[in-house]
């Protein structure tokens, strides 16, 4: 049987459906994950205390914090998953791998637009961060890069045997990431084996985009560049989830 | 393939795990529109033989065929409903929901949707409990709800994993009148449990015990096989007949 790699977009969109109901009975997460950027954006504003740094540092942040709780949020949900039982109900299902894995893509996609939708439109007029250009491909960025997180968790998620397991992909995964990534310290000034680290990291890619993007009014060949690796660590790392996804137990 | 071939088919079936030998050669075949009871003790291997059957374990030595297909085959994947000993699915979903996603899911489409989950709604004693969350259900009422979406698909071939645990004598009752009239309109059962008086109930009895068959027979031939007044007896009079023929392979081996 074909179909194991091709999408039945029905079943993906059933998947998005079910995955976006689940996030609709549990308000109290929806608000945490609306809220939690754009209040990272708040304090941020305030502990630069420096408008121009924040112009500088905001769009950065815009990207990473999405990042960073779409990761946790998608690792734990499809954790989940296994440890109750619905992933193996599936996998003995007509259900693809890849049908699965997109759907969760296409709800946690949505959500990430809304999330960064907000975190953007109250940084933009009661921040004051000014942008050189539209805000447009920023916020376009922004939402790649929380599809980023989201897939990068999926595929971390297989390696996690209980949820406890889960959760400490967050600071294992993601901030070796946010240290390497030059938020820190400049990609440029890194000695060869940190950069080279930094070079194979995806959210070096996610990051170098958003700076980019904040220091020039267009758009560059450098920033397309940005943007396919960041498509290509996501299609890898969802592909990866896919492959990691077993429908038979050893 | 016509009515009377085996649903399912196992020759020198083994799954190791571990290290451990879970299911020991096993050959055997179950025949189709009958209630086939596997039973035995918790650890026996149950699990991981109708794991086996839907295709979710993978098997070490031997074959595994199901309705004339190698046990996991995609296009076994909308003929075979399964349900787990603890309920694989959404708590956080309400029951509609749920159904309507596994629904979709199993290949149901609109009015074909809606009729299947009013039925096993119907069914399964769960009326009135449609939009509420699977979460807030009781242990009863969730392994109904869990029992349900192995049914929606009406599938040629229903592997249940101890459907019964828990549930009030009534309703238990009523489980089984429904799983022998799904057995008469042509569909196949495997019901695994842990409680003999349950196997009175099954056409057809597995009694397993440490990864291997003790008898596979009617239960009115395993009575008079035994001699035992009812069928825990029959069981105990098995295991205790297998241990003390293996205590003395032991003995001649050691010899």
């Amino acid at each position: 049987m074909s179909g194991e790699m091709v999408l039945n977009w029905t079943l993906t969109r059933a998947t998005a459906r079910r995955v976006l109901a689940q996030l609709r009975h549990d308000p109290r997460t929806i608000v945490m994950m609306l809220a939690v950027p754009t209040v990272l954006m708040i304090l941020l504003r305030y502990v630069l205390d420096n408008p121009l740094a924040l112009d500088r540092l905001a769009p950065v942040y815009i990207g990473v914090f999405p990042f960073v709780i779409m990761f946790i949020v998608a690792a734990i949900t499809t954790q989940r998953e296994r440890a109750r039982g619905t992933l193996e109900r599936l996998m003995a299902m007509p259900l693809g791998k890849l049908d699965l894995l997109a759907g969760y893509a296409i709800a946690f996609g949505l959500f990430a637009c809304v999330q960064v939708g907000v975190a953007l439109v109250i940084s933009l007029t009661w921040l004051g961060v000014a942008l050189p250009g539209s805000a447009v491909p920023m916020a376009v960025i922004a939402v790649l890069d929380a599809i980023l997180g989201m897939s990068l968790g999926l595929f971390a998620s297989a390696f996690a045997r209980s949820e406890f397991q889960a959760v400490q992909f967050m600071p294992a995964f993601v901030l070796p990431q946010a240290l390497l990534c030059g938020l820190v310290v400049a990609r440029a000034d890194m000695t060869p084996v940190l950069r080279w680290l930094s070079d194979v990291l995806p959210l070096s890619y996610a990051v170098d985009a958003m700076q980019r993007i904040s220091a020039s009014a267009s758009w560059t060949a450098a920033i397309g560049a940005d943007i396919a690796i960041i498509l290509a660590f996501t299609a890898a790392a969802l592909v990866g989830g896919a492959l990691t996804l077993r429908r038979q137990s050893r | 393939m016509t009515g009377t071939d085996p649903v399912v088919r196992a020759d020198g079936l083994v799954v190791r795990r571990g290290g451990h030998t879970i299911l020991d050669e096993l050959t055997f075949a179950i025949a189709p529109g009958q209630v086939t009871g596997l039973l035995g003790p918790s650890g026996c291997g149950k699990t991981t033989l109708m794991r086996t059957l839907v295709g979710v374990q993978e098997v070490t030595a031997g074959q595994v065929t199901v309705l004339g297909l190698p046990a996991g085959h995609p296009k076994l994947r909308d003929r075979v409903g399964y349900s787990t000993q603890e309920p694989a699915i959404y708590p956080d979903l309400t029951l509609n929901e749920n159904l309507r996603y596994f629904g979709t899911v199993l290949g149901l489409r609109r009015d074909r949707l809606r009729a299947a989950i009013a039925k096993t709604v119907a069914d399964l004693d769960l009326t009135g409990l449609e939009n509420r969350l699977v979460g807030t259900f009781s242990g009863g009422q969730l392994a109904r709800a869990g029992l349900a979406v192995a049914l929606l698909g009406t599938p040629d071939l229903l592997v249940l994993d101890e459907p019964t645990v828990g549930l009030d004598p009534v309703l238990r009752h009523d489980l089984w009148a429904m799983f022998h009239r799904l057995a008469d309109a042509g569909a196949s059962l495997v019901i695994s449990s842990h409680v003999m008086d349950e196997a009175a109930r099954c056409d057809y009895l597995l009694f397993m015990r440490e990864g291997r068959f003790l008898t596979e027979a009617p239960p009115a031939q395993i009575l008079r096989q035994t001699g035992a007044p009812d069928l825990e007896t029959a069981f105990l009079r098995l295991a205790t007949g297998s241990s003390e023929i293996s205590a003395r392979q032991q003995e001649a081996g050691k010899r």
